[in-house]
This record gives structure tokens, sequence and C-alpha cells, in this order.
């Protein structure tokens, strides 16, 4: 591939390239428009929430009018519609698409030594898969009923109904369109991934000499194989109980006055197929962020990371154990009882892997020389925030407690601190790191930092006070509290932490900048600023086809020898670090 | 257009940030040359990669930033206590009550000793340039250690959890009050089951008129079932609800007595519990008098009517436009009381 260069054009270059660094950007940039739209939403039903019917002229400027029940003020159906394309957008086209589909394409070919993907094609269709279930998804938020309201796990049968809120009507057909689009890209995505790390390795680079960040993309990619399709069943169900007149998941419904013609469905049956891949994605959201900070931990600790194989058994334990505790999610939803035991029992086995891996990353920082660049700063806040949230997860992962906090705002502070917040973390941690790597220049630091520090403030500000007001027994999904006199009290709170998210949400504009003017006006990046191991970083920092201009390097150690020394104590090759692609000196033991 | 304008608000804020940070990057550096003049140079101090400045800068700042998560974890823990639901109201709720204080101690000590190794360990290691980090790969007793911690502990929690969790959900063999409740958008009904103790069959199908539960009358169980709008309860006995919902999901929620329950369109489910307090006692429990205080404090700050402590049934599963105002206020009450209540109310045969 790299003895001939065709000629290129815009369209090829820019537009349906077959080359994974490009298409990585492609991912990140549609990412991250989805994500300010996502980022956006939470900021309006959080003033709702807030200061209910206060009228706002920023709802007012970014809803439609007849989204406003008056000028400035939602309706509560349009809340409901926020909050799920929210979920919606950052759970699949932000955390899934965007980390994931940008990491694994940028990082896979770079990081194991291939020159691309197995499939350059499959690759750019499956971008523009995304690209195509994005539209269709901000295109869902113009219909005249307005967006999909039931909730981003569209249980039926309030999804399946427009009588029951509006929008279930068009709104939610486009729902399942573009989640159907964007299942099949994923899928496609991921089935590349796979095949490419286990056939395309470089001479020397065996399983165990792996990054940690394809360990962890890897084993997404498997778990996405294995858990997407059912959701792809469900939402096809769905959609023949919607449009065809089956009964899979609906029955004895009695609404607008009369009895509908369904008999013999279950919901439940729709709750189990939805969080077996539900539950999954939580990790298809979390391992990516997990796999670059270990990354990112280890080289800027400039120490090995810790228990490295420990640190892939923890991997693997975790994504083994995903498929097996969605039920975790239904304790009250009239499962048998006895099925509830079991999931609690494998629900809270996964707090062990994950103990694990937040040790391990503690103890990585333990007498390294820590060097906080951007990424390095998120990457331990990811860890603390992936500590508090996880801890809160042997709360709701044991049936007995859940029965009082489920579907409460401690939920929402569990999951947003464990899987959002982090996820995001790692997102960003990435960006920050290999940015040198996509665009050959150097982000800002000193804006990282305010970034990094705003945030982290912010991200609690919200999340933490949040576990407190679910404790009093406030639901989530609530247009207003007011109806309830018992939840008074909880209005300051909830204030403050609005507040505090309109601040987080402010700090992102600067991260904005920082990215955009720094692909243009970026200090030029040099090969290797981090004085990182990985082969990423022997790539020259010009992107060509097929990543080397010359032979494709050869692995010869695992990617951690960060301050290795010898018996005086003197740094093997002089250096604190010694890249993969060195062989080992004579008498070294290999680590 | 006001969407523009927001647009370019937030445009000019990202400019700003460029521009400042851009000159913050300018160091003025006084040079000075012959007969004591001075030039003024500008340095663009501009490195992407941290240095040991900055290192030291950010370590400080990490431990500045734990202090404030202490204080923060510190003032809800404290200040945020009385906002919290009071003990549970239920005999099944008090085990809930011990096995969620054990949780809520043993996650908090991890949270707590983590969180301080996590960011005492970012600033006490912030890079120094020339000193060396140790190459430190493994350890197979300490990654033992941490393995077999948590299993033993999670082990602990798991068994009482599970225990439970089976008491709480074995509805079998004791005598128990029967109480059917009924979703539906965006209200709830409830039946009792009379004086043979069994409810009706009930079905949508059903519904007719003043029928609006479904009840099949043609059950000879349902002529003596007793369907009310307001739900009373007796102190001390044992009530085992069915739920049943007429449109779309939602969730029976009883906070005060730790109890939660799916309403699902074409299935039954249930749950039960036994009251401990009846609402009047539960209005003079210690914490119970504290929350109501806080509300009361926030209501009259708003000029609202103070309020007075009462157990509520709420939908805790998003159900529609509505989901926000679906509660039905629960009436817990010596056995007298209750009786005499449910004996005023007209059974299904002479409702309909």
């Amino acid at each position: 591939m790299s003895a001939h260069h065709h000629k290129e054009t815009f369209v090829t270059k820019y537009l349906f390239s077959f080359d994974h660094k490009m298409i990585s950007k492609q991912f990140l940039v549609t990412g991250m428009i989805m994500g300010v739209i996502g980022v956006l939403m939470s900021l309006l039903f959080r003033l709702q929430i807030a200061w209910p019917e206060h009228s706002f002229s920023i709802i007012e400027a970014f809803l439609p009018e007849r989204f406003q029940s008056e000028a400035g003020v939602m309706k509560p159906d349009i809340y409901l519609a926020l909050v799920t394309i929210h979920g919606t957008i950052m759970v699949f086209f932000v955390l899934t698409a965007g980390l994931s589909g940008t990491f694994s394409n940028l990082l896979i070919p770079l990081q194991i030594g291939a020159r691309d993907m197995a499939s350059g094609f499959m690759n750019c269709i499956s971008y523009w898969m995304f690209f195509i279930s994005s539209v269709i998804m901000v295109i869902s938020l113009f219909v005249q009923a307005g967006p999909a309201s039931a909730g981003w796990t569209i249980y039926p049968p309030l999804s399946a109904l427009p009588q029951a809120i509006p929008g279930s009507g068009t709104g939610m057909t486009l729902w399942l369109v573009s989640m159907a689009i964007f299942i099949a890209q994923s899928l496609i995505g991921s089935l590349n991934y796979i095949v490419t790390i286990l056939n395309l390795r470089t001479k020397g680079m065996t399983m165990t000499r792996l990054p940690l960040t394809m360990w962890a993309l890897f084993v997404t990619a498997i778990i996405g194989v294995v858990s997407f399709p059912v959701l792809f069943s469900a939402a096809l169900l769905l959609i023949f109980d919607r449009s065809f007149g089956t009964s899979f998941f609906l029955s004895d419904i009695f609404i607008g006055g009369e009895v509908l013609n369904y008999q013999g469905g279950s919901p439940v049956l729709f709750e189990h197929l939805f969080w077996f891949l539900g539950h999954p994605e939580v990790y298809i959201v979390l391992l990516p962020a997990l796999g670059l900070t270990s990354e990112i931990i280890s080289t800027n600790s400039r120490k090995p990371i810790f228990g490295y194989r420990a640190m892939i058994g923890s991997i693997m334990a975790i994504a083994f154990l995903s498929t097996i505790v969605w039920g975790h999610h239904m304790f009250v939803s009239g499962m048998n009882p006895f099925l509830g035991s079991v999931f609690t029992f494998t629900t809270l086995l996964i707090a062990i892997p994950s103990a694990v891996k937040a040790f391990n990353y503690i103890t990585t920082l333990w007498k390294g020389n820590l060097q906080f660049n951007p990424a390095m700063l998120f990457s331990i806040g990811l860890v603390s925030t992936f500590i508090t949230g996880g801890l809160t997860g042997i709360v709701l992962g044991d049936s007995a407690l859940d029965i009082n906090v489920h579907d409460t705002y401690f939920v929402v502070a569990h999951f947003h601190l464990v899987m959002g917040v982090s996820a995001i973390y790692g997102m960003y941690a990435g960006i920050y790191h290999w940015f040198p790597k996509m665009y050959g220049r150097m982000m800002n630091k000193t804006l990282g930092y305010v970034h990094f520090w705003i945030t982290a403030i912010a991200a609690y500000g919200v999340f933490f006070p949040m576990h407190f007001i679910g404790l009093a027994g406030l639901p989530r999904r609530y247009y207003t509290n007011t109806n309830f006199p018992l939840f008074d009290d909880l209005a300051n709170v909830n204030q403050v932490m609005t507040v505090f998210a309109l601040i987080g949400g402010a700090a992102q504009i600067v991260f904005l900048v920082n990215f955009f003017m720094s692909i243009y006006k970026g200090k030029v990046a040099t090969q290797n600023p981090w004085r990182s191991n990985t082969l990423e970083w022997t790539t020259p920092v010009e992107h060509i086809h097929g990543n080397w201009p010359g032979e494709i390097p050869e692995v010869h150690r695992w990617p951690y020898d960060y301050s290795k020394v010898d018996e005086n104590g003197e740094y093997i090759f002089g250096e604190d670090y010694i890249m993969q692609t060195v062989p080992l000196k004579a008498g070294e033991q290999e680590s | 257009m006001l969407a523009l304008f927001y647009f370019f608000v937030a445009v000019a804020f990202a400019i700003g940030i460029w521009q400042v940070n851009r000159l913050l990057t300018y160091r003025v550096i006084f040079k000075e040359i012959k007969d004591g003049n001075k030039i003024i140079t500008f340095q663009n101090d501009n490195n992407p990669i941290a240095t040991e400045k900055d290192n030291d800068i950010q370590g400080k700042f990490f431990m500045i930033f734990l202090v404030g998560f202490y204080l923060l974890m510190g003032y809800c823990l404290i200040f945020l206590h009385d906002i919290m639901l009071p003990d549970a109201a239920s005999i099944e709720g008090e085990n809930y009550d011990n096995l969620y204080t054990i949780t809520f101690v043993l996650i908090g000590i991890v949270q707590f000793l983590t969180q301080a190794l996590l960011y005492f360990f970012a600033y006490k290691y912030r890079g120094i340039k020339g000193r060396k980090a140790t190459f430190f790969a493994d350890s197979h007793k300490l990654e033992l250690i941490w393995t077999t911690i948590p299993t033993v502990v999670l082990a602990v929690l798991i068994l009482y959890g599970l225990s439970i969790w089976n008491d709480v959900t074995d509805l079998e063999g004791d005598e128990a009050i029967l109480v059917e409740v009924y979703a539906k958008q965006f209200s709830w009904e409830a039946r009792y089951a009379g004086r043979d103790n069994e409810l009706g069959r009930g079905n949508v199908r059903n519904i007719e008129g003043a029928n609006t539960m479904g009840i099949d009358m043609t059950d000879e169980n349902a002529a003596d079932d007793i369907p009310v709008r307001e739900l009373h309860l007796p102190v001390g006995k044992k009530v085992v609800f069915k739920f049943r919902s007429q449109d779309v999901l939602h969730s029976a929620y009883m906070p005060h007595f730790r109890a939660q329950m799916n309403c699902v369109p074409g299935m039954v489910t249930e749950f039960g519990f036994t009251p401990k307090y009846t609402t009047e006692e539960m209005r003079q429990q210690e914490d119970v008098i504290l929350k109501v205080a806080s509300v009361n404090e926030a209501r009259v700050a708003n000029g609202e009517e103070p309020y007075e402590f009462d157990y509520l049934l709420l939908c805790n599963k998003i159900c529609g436009p509505s989901h926000y105002n679906m509660q039905m206020k629960i009436i817990v009450e010596s056995e007298k009381d209750y009786l005499t209540w449910l004996n005023q109310q007209k059974t299904a045969k002479e409702l309909f």
C-alpha cells in the first residue's frame, strides 16, 4: 500500500477516506457535535428542574414555539424528550461512537504496527452509517410532535403508543431507524477492530505485549458484537408492534377510552432484551476510557502500569460478567425474585475486578515521577469519579437495597459519575494525549488545565449532592417536584446543582476553543512529545497512507518499560523510557 | 433569532478565552542596555508539555482539590442529612435500614481512603526533574490482598443482602390483607379484597362506566371487593399488594415503607410489608419532625402553606407527560379505625 501513491481528491481524502486516521477524526468531530447538542439539552432541562416553570430566554431561544407552554417554559413532554435524547446522544453517539470509534480507529493500526485497518472500506462504511444515524437522530428533534420521549431505555408500551406521549409517534420511529443504523455501523466497526487486532499485529507484537489500550478496545469490540444485535432485535420487534400490530411487548392496554387490540405480550421481555445490551453498553463506554487512561497514567507517571496481567484479567472478567448482570436493572420489574438473587450475586462480583483496576491505578502513581500534562489530570480525575461512582454501585447492585433507590436521583448520580463523567474524562484525556498524532500539532496546556479544574469541580458539584436528593426519595424524570411538598426542601440543592452544571457547560467551550484553534494554530508537534514507548510515536508527524514510510517496525518488548534501570541503578538506555522497537540489551531481563 | 444571539455570545466568549490565553503566554522581559536604558521584549512561553513548575502547581491543586472534596462530602453528610428519608415505617424496612447503614459505612470508608491515597500520591509524587520513578510492575502479594479483601467483604454483603431480599419477597404463608393497586395515566386506584380476602379477576376489557378498574363481575370473588381512591392500612398487619396497570409501565413507590414494584400492563406483580407506625405516630418521629421542619422552612420562604407529613404512593417509572404528578395518599391507622373506614366503603356489587 505504501508503494503506490494515487492522487487524492478532496472527496477521497476528507469525505470517503479509507485511511483510519482520517476516519477517526471524522468520528471525533461528529461525536463532538453530537456532544454539544447533548450537553446543551441537559442544561435546558436542568434549568427547568431547578426553577420549575420559570421563563428562561435560553429555553425560548433553543426550543421551537410549539414545545413551549408559554414563552421560555418547556412543556412537560418536551422535558421528557430532552431527557431521552440527552441520554441517547451521550451514551451512544458521544461515548460509544465518539469515544470508541475515534480511538479504535486511530490507535489500533498505530499501536499494533499495521498499515491500516483490516478493511478500510468497511471502516469508511461504518463511519458514514454513523453519520447517517446521527443526522436522522438530529432530524427527529424537529418533527411536529417532538422527538422520542419515553426515556433512553424506550420501554414499551410508553414508547409504542403515541396516545401515551406525543413523542412516541414519528419521533420514536426516527429514533428506532437511527438506532438500527447505528447498531449496524457499530457491528461493522467492531468486527473490523477484532479482525485487525487478531491478524495484523506486527512481528514481535504478541498478545501479552499489546498496550492495555489495545486490550480494552479489543474486548470492547467483542462485547459490542455479542450484545448490540440483541438491541437490534428488540428494536425490530418494537417496530413490528408499533407498525404491524404484533403483540411482542404489548398486552391488555386501555388508553384514550378504548381497549387496544394487543394480547399476550410482555414489556418485561423488552426490558430483558434492552438491558442485555444496556448493561454491557456501560462497559462498551467505560472500558475504552479505562484503556486510554492506563496508557496515559503509565506514560505520565514514568512508571510501568502496575499489574499489567491483572489489568488484562480484570478487563476480561468485567467483560464476561457484564453480559450476565443485566437483570440488576429490573429488580422491581416484576421479575421472579429468585432471578433477582442471581443477578445480585453476579453484579456484586463485578466490584472485584473493578477494585483491582482502581488499586492498580493508584499503585501506578506511587513513587512515580508524575508529569501533569492535561491528559494526566483527566486520567486521575477518571480514577476518582470511577471510584466514587463505582462504590454506590454496591448499593444499587444489591437487590434488597435497590428497592428503595431504584429510579431515584441516586441512580442518576451513580451512573453519571461511573460511566458518564468517567468516560468523558477518558475521552478528553485521550484527545489531549493523542491530539499530536491526529493533527500534528499540540493542544494548549494552560487552557487544558483550566478546562480540567472547572470541569472537575463542576462534575462533583452536580453529581455528588445528587446522591442525597435521591436518598430523599426523589424520583428521576419528574418535570417538576413542586407537586410534592415532601421534596420542597430539595429545591435549593437542585438550584446549586444547576449552577454547577452551567459552569461545567461553559468550561467545555474552553475545550472547544482549544481543540479547534490548536488544529490550525497549535505548536507543531514533535514525533514523540510525551516520551512514550508505544508504536504510534514511531510514525512521522505528517500523516501518510500506510503509517510508516519504510518497513513496519518490529517489537521487542512490552510497552511499559518506563524508568527501567540496570543493577547500578542507571537507566538502561540512558532515558527513562524504552520504546517497544528497541531490542533487549545484552543481559537485560524482559519485564 | 434569539438562538443566533446565544450562538454569538458563545463565539465571543470563545474568542475571548483564546485571546486572553495568548496574551498570557507572553512574558514581558526587560533587558538593560548601556546608559541604563531598557528595552522591552516579549517572550513566547508557550510550551505545550508540562514543566517542573506545572507539575508543582498541578500537584498542589490536587491536594487542594482533595481538601475541597472532603469538605463537600462532609457538608453533604452532615447538612443534607435532614432532607433524606426518615427511618423505615415498616417492619421489613428495619432490616433494609440496617443493611443500608452497613453498606454506606463500608463504602464511605473505602471512598475516604482511596480518594485520599489517589490525590495524595498525585501531590507527593509530582514530577521533579532528575528524580527516578521506581520501576515497580508487579506484586502478587499486593494483588492478592486487594482481590481477597473486596471478595470477602462483598461475600458478606451479598449473603446479608440476599437474606433480606428473600424475606421481603416472600409473600406466602401468613394471613395478609390483600390490596390491589391499580395504575393508569396519571392516577392511582385501589381495591380491597373484601370479606373473602380474594380479589376478583381484573382485565382492561371489562372497563365500563363506574367499573374503571376492569373488575370481572362474573367472578364470584369480585362481588365483595371494595374499590377505593385512597389507601388506608392498619398498623402492625402485613399487607400484600397486587399491582396492575391499565396502559403503560408505572412503578408504585412507597419510599417510607422501603417498598417499590413496577405495575406492568398484562401482568400482576406483587409486594408486601407491615406498617410499623400510624400516620399520627410517624408525625411524632424525631427525624420526621426534622424533615418536616426543613420542608416548612423552604415553604415559608416561598409563602406557601405549612406541610404536614403523610405517607405517599408515587409513580416512579416514566409514564407520560404528567408522570411528575401521579400520587396517592396512604393513611396508616389503628386496626379499629381501619375497619371502620373500610366498612363505610361500598363494595363492587353495590357500586356497579
